[in-house]
């Protein structure tokens, strides 16, 4: 059962056919990468399913409703949740706090005028955020300014506040960019745990390693356009793709 | 259709003072990326060179004249400036002409002035938030001011236009009205004059010298410009330093259509803001549009006719045109995506 | 446990500032501010600073007009006065709300832009709101003289109790206890006290940390499924109230209102008895505020003939000299002084006095060996 379709989607900046009649099926439970050459329009595609940018015409439904003209909040409202190339946390906040965020959100809705709670209380959202925090392994940095978390830490975070959402969607971009070998080991294996889970995800990557060793199935991207989808071990032979990704050389 | 033309004229002086003081705000903002509310203050620290100015030239000798006596029986006071005992007849003149003399004496200083401030103060606080940088201006307008207000008091110090400027002119028989309906003091048609005359510099410079070229790609992307290897830092200065000298002059020729006193400054800088948001932040023909609309807008507010079916219309009027403005087209008139804003 | 280490350390600084307040008159003797009229600015102030705080503070929205909403407390207390009763709890309580009103009104379009466009856009609405008081909406303010009491107003709740003031002009009184004096400040003081309570459980409360996390970051915000407008417009909203409660309990204190109270420089000083203290710390705003009002007193009493003395014992000509320099800064000079003040603060402490104290205490700290410092940059968060 498909969980996020995308059809005919199209969009232009200016002169540039950013995204070119995009047809996507994401399969509820998988894990689906999008791979392609630098200004494919990876990043774009992803903006437009969470209303950062919405396509000039085409459609995306995500659990049978639309997710067009309805604004970010009320899209994770639904069960997306985002992971940024650059890590977007609150800087200034603790990584406990950071955690918190996510979690009131998921509990109490987009606006709750819950003011004269104690947020110390709330020993269950304290408890779902250390587990998570400890998921990661930012337990011990609970208490932390999240600002002075090194980048590969700053991902991890980000990862949590995703996560403790609990969403049916997760789309992640680049979320190895810029890491160790050992830190990228260490992220495979994180998010191999959250797709036992059931978690969907839509992950776009470069580092074909991390592609393959958590993909279930993956979609092409060039100028705009899907030229291939299909399973791991399908892709790698495929000429299309070879001609367009890597001019021509074998992955 | 004459009163109509009458207060489009009535507006302009105002207006012009409004887009001079917009145009440095945006062009400091957009180069320098520093929201500046002392601007206000350089304005009226203009006025208060012409002010100075005037007082210097107009030292006065006292002689006393023991043939003349008064009611009290002393000696009588003869007072004439030294500058006229110096100079005779070109004194006189140089005296009647204070105020546009003081542009002369408006342009160094102000230049200097800018110069000063933004090294000594501004550029700590490129990279600072923009709250910050709010306040820190907006405690340097306050201590600018209360230093005016300390050496020149608190009070309305007039400055007379010269002589020859300072009766009406029957504007309306040039283009064909009758005779006596368009009339209009002949320094605000002055200093419309002189305004547009300096937006017209200013918008020369940014376009047909390389500085200005730089300084306009500054305001699209600060970023690059600084990598293309150009010493953007001297640049940075003397642009505020001609933004104040542009505001300075401002102040300084204002003086004869409105007394300056020491909250001037303020009085006026709301107002510019008021024109910068509504004209577009960074366009800097959307300043120049909104201060001339702005100004024109407030002098037709203040009609009797219109006033008596909104009163208080006059006092609001600008306030309001920007929060429609800003419902409607929130980026200002002319303002474009993505042009500062975080 | 967690918990309770956090409830005890709060209800102690609650307790502790409970007590500082009501032993004001005590306390502040020795300083020479031990008097009621000072004593009830302090208060009123710390009322409005501690509004202030927690839309600047927490959501980092500069409001530069918030004097407005002062004003209109002010005006509407007096307006209770006059046609209700003298009692002090309706006026307050109807400034309260129609300064939550009117920053409700304001917010709503001031909210749709944020950063500096914020800023000026409150203080246009501020500017307005000023010119207003002085042009058209005379009948309801007075104009240039101020709203005033008068001994023929209807005061309705009063003649319905069978209160008669007689043929002299009534002042505000609780149940018979007169609003000037001691009992205006403890009256006032109660209220600081209150709004210190409600303050910090904003503070703690799961609202407060969406607040901050509006300063922080928006966009994650919007990206968690939290709409950042209503945060910004309860913040908004709730410092109006504030606001509106102070500019009432000036016209409990002293019944008049006018409209220089709404000026945009009386919005200035609020912004900077908020940073002086520390703009996201409980008790900074309180003690900027404080400060403030402190020195304005001193420093505007100062005249010439105190400053000759004070430097009576250096040689004649520096004398003159010293008290040439000095009275620039103080009698007429105050306001120099603030602006210097400001800029100074701005440049030298962006945390306030509240970081000032942290640092000092770290610094105090890492020589006693105790490893715990570094965390002075995180005052903010650590409000205490």
């Amino acid at each position: 059962m498909s969980i996020l379709s995308v059809e005919n989607v199209n969009k232009r900046f200016g002169g540039l056919q950013a995204l070119n009649d995009v047809n996507l099926e994401i399969e509820a439970g998988t894990v689906h990468a999008i791979i392609g050459p630098n200004g494919a329009g990876k990043s774009t595609l992803l903006n437009c399913f969470v209303g950062r940018l919405e396509p000039d015409t085409g459609t995306v439904t995500f659990d049978g409703k639309s997710l067009l003209g309805i604004k970010p909040h009320e899209i994770n409202q639904t069960g997306v949740s985002r992971v940024f190339q650059t890590p977007e946390i609150f800087g200034e906040l603790t990584l406990l706090e950071n955690v918190m965020i996510p979690a009131f959100a998921k509990r109490d809705g987009a606006f709750t005028m819950n003011a004269w709670g104690s947020v110390a209380g709330e020993s269950d959202m304290y408890q779902k955020a250390m587990d998570m925090l400890d998921d990661v392994g930012l337990a011990e940095k609970s208490n932390d300014i999240a600002e002075q978390l090194s980048r590969g830490d700053k991902r991890r975070l980000e990862l949590a506040m995703c996560l403790v959402q609990e969403p049916k969607l997760l789309l992640l971009d680049e979320p190895t960019a810029g890491m160790a070998r050992a830190d990228t080991n260490n992220t495979i294996d994180l998010m191999k745990r959250i797709a036992e889970r059931g978690v969907t995800m839509v992950v776009i990557e470069h580092d074909m390693h991390v592609v393959f060793s958590l993909a279930d199935k993956i979609s092409v991207l060039a100028q705009g356009t899907v030229i291939a989808e299909d399973l791991p071990e399908n892709i790698k032979g495929n000429p299309k793709v070879q001609e367009a990704y890597l001019g021509g050389a074998h992955l | 259709m004459d009163a109509i033309l009458l207060q489009i004229l009535n507006g302009l002086d105002k207006g012009g003072a409004y887009a001079l003081i917009a145009l440095g705000l945006t062009v400091i903002f957009g180069t320098l990326g520093v929201v500046n509310f002392a601007h206000g203050a350089l304005f009226m620290l203009g006025a208060f060179c012409a002010v100075a100015v005037k007082a210097f030239l107009g030292f006065e000798k006292v002689t006393l004249d023991p043939e003349n006596l008064t009611a009290w029986g002393t000696a009588s006071e003869i007072r004439q400036p030294y500058i006229e005992s110096w100079f005779g007849e070109f004194g006189t003149t140089l005296l009647n002409y204070s105020v546009p003399v003081s542009i002369l004496i408006t342009i160094p200083v102000m230049l200097l002035i800018g110069i000063v401030m933004e090294r000594g103060l501004i550029r700590y606080f490129y990279k600072r938030p923009h709250a910050e940088q709010i306040l820190v201006t907006f405690g340097l307008a306050i201590v600018a001011q209360e230093i005016v207000k300390s050496a020149f008091g608190a009070n309305p110090i007039p400055q007379p236009a010269p002589d020859a400027a300072r009766g009406m002119i029957d504007f309306g028989v040039a283009i064909g009205f009758e005779a006596g309906n368009v009339v209009y003091p002949a320094w605000r048609l002055i200093y419309f004059l002189f305004s547009t005359a300096i937006i017209a510099a200013v918008f020369a410079f940014l376009q047909f010298t390389t500085f200005g070229m730089v300084v306009r790609a500054g305001m699209v992307d600060r970023e690059t410009v600084g990598l293309l290897g150009i010493d953007i830092d001297r640049r940075f200065t003397i642009v505020f330093g001609m933004a104040a000298v542009v505001a300075g002059l401002a102040g300084a020729m204002y003086t004869p259509i409105l007394s300056p006193d020491y909250h001037m400054g303020m009085d006026f800088l709301v107002l510019s803001f008021v024109v910068v948001v509504v004209g577009g932040m960074g366009s800097l023909g959307g300043a120049v549009a909104a201060g001339f609309m702005l100004g024109i807008l407030q002098s037709f507010a203040s009609m009797n006719e219109v006033k008596n079916i909104l009163p208080g219309i006059d006092q609001i009027i600008i306030y309001l045109i920007a929060v429609i403005i800003l419902l409607v087209r929130p980026r200002g008139l002319m303002g474009r995506k993505g042009q500062m804003e975080h | 446990m967690k918990i309770f280490e956090m409830n005890k350390s709060d209800a102690i600084l609650f307790l502790c500032f409970s007590a500082a307040i009501l032993a004001g008159p005590i306390l502040l003797t020795p300083i020479g501010a031990g008097y009621p009229d000072l004593l009830q600015k302090f208060a009123i102030f710390g009322i409005f600073a501690l509004g202030f705080n927690i839309l600047f503070g927490l959501t980092g929205y500069l409001s530069f007009g918030h004097a407005a909403f002062l004003g209109v407390g002010s005006y509407t207390a007096v307006w209770t006065f006059k046609l209700l009763s003298m009692n002090p709890i309706p006026a307050i309580i109807l400034a309260t709300v129609v300064g939550g009103l009117f920053a409700a009104a304001i917010g709503f379009v001031s909210l749709r832009r944020s950063g500096i466009y914020f800023s000026i856009l409150t203080l246009a609405f501020a500017q307005m709101s000023y010119n207003l008081a002085y042009s058209v909406l005379t009948p309801i303010t007075n104009g240039e003289t101020g709203l005033q009491l008068a001994q023929s107003d209807p005061r309705v709740l009063d003649a319905a109790f069978g209160r008669d003031y007689g043929a002299v002009l009534p002042s505000p009184d609780f149940f018979g206890i007169s609003m000037s004096g001691y009992p205006g400040f403890y009256f006032c003081a109660i209220m600081l006290i209150i709004c210190f309570f409600i303050s910090m459980r904003i503070f703690r409360s799961p609202f407060g940390l969406m607040l901050r996390a509006v300063k922080s970051n928006q966009n994650r915000m919007n990206y968690t499924g939290l709409n950042t407008r209503p945060y910004a417009q309860a913040a908004f909203v709730i410092s109006g109230m504030f606001a509106g409660l102070a500019g009432g309990l000036m016209a409990v204190t002293d019944p008049l209102a006018g409209a220089e109270r709404m000026q945009w420089t009386a919005s200035g000083e609020i912004v900077l008895m908020t940073i002086l203290g520390g703009s996201g710390t409980l008790l900074g705003p309180v003690i900027g505020a404080g400060a403030i009002k402190y020195f304005e007193n001193i420093f505007s009493a100062f005249n010439e003939g105190i400053l000759m003395n004070a430097f009576s014992f250096l040689p004649e000509s520096l004398q003159h000299l010293a008290v040439g320099i000095t009275s620039l800064f103080v009698g007429e000079g105050w306001h120099l002084t603030l602006g210097a003040l400001f800029m100074l603060i701005v440049i030298f402490l962006p945390g306030g006095l509240m970081e000032g104290f942290n640092r000092i205490r770290n610094r105090f700290l890492k020589r006693s060996g105790d490893g715990s410092g570094g965390t002075a940059d995180t005052v903010p968060a650590a409000a205490e």
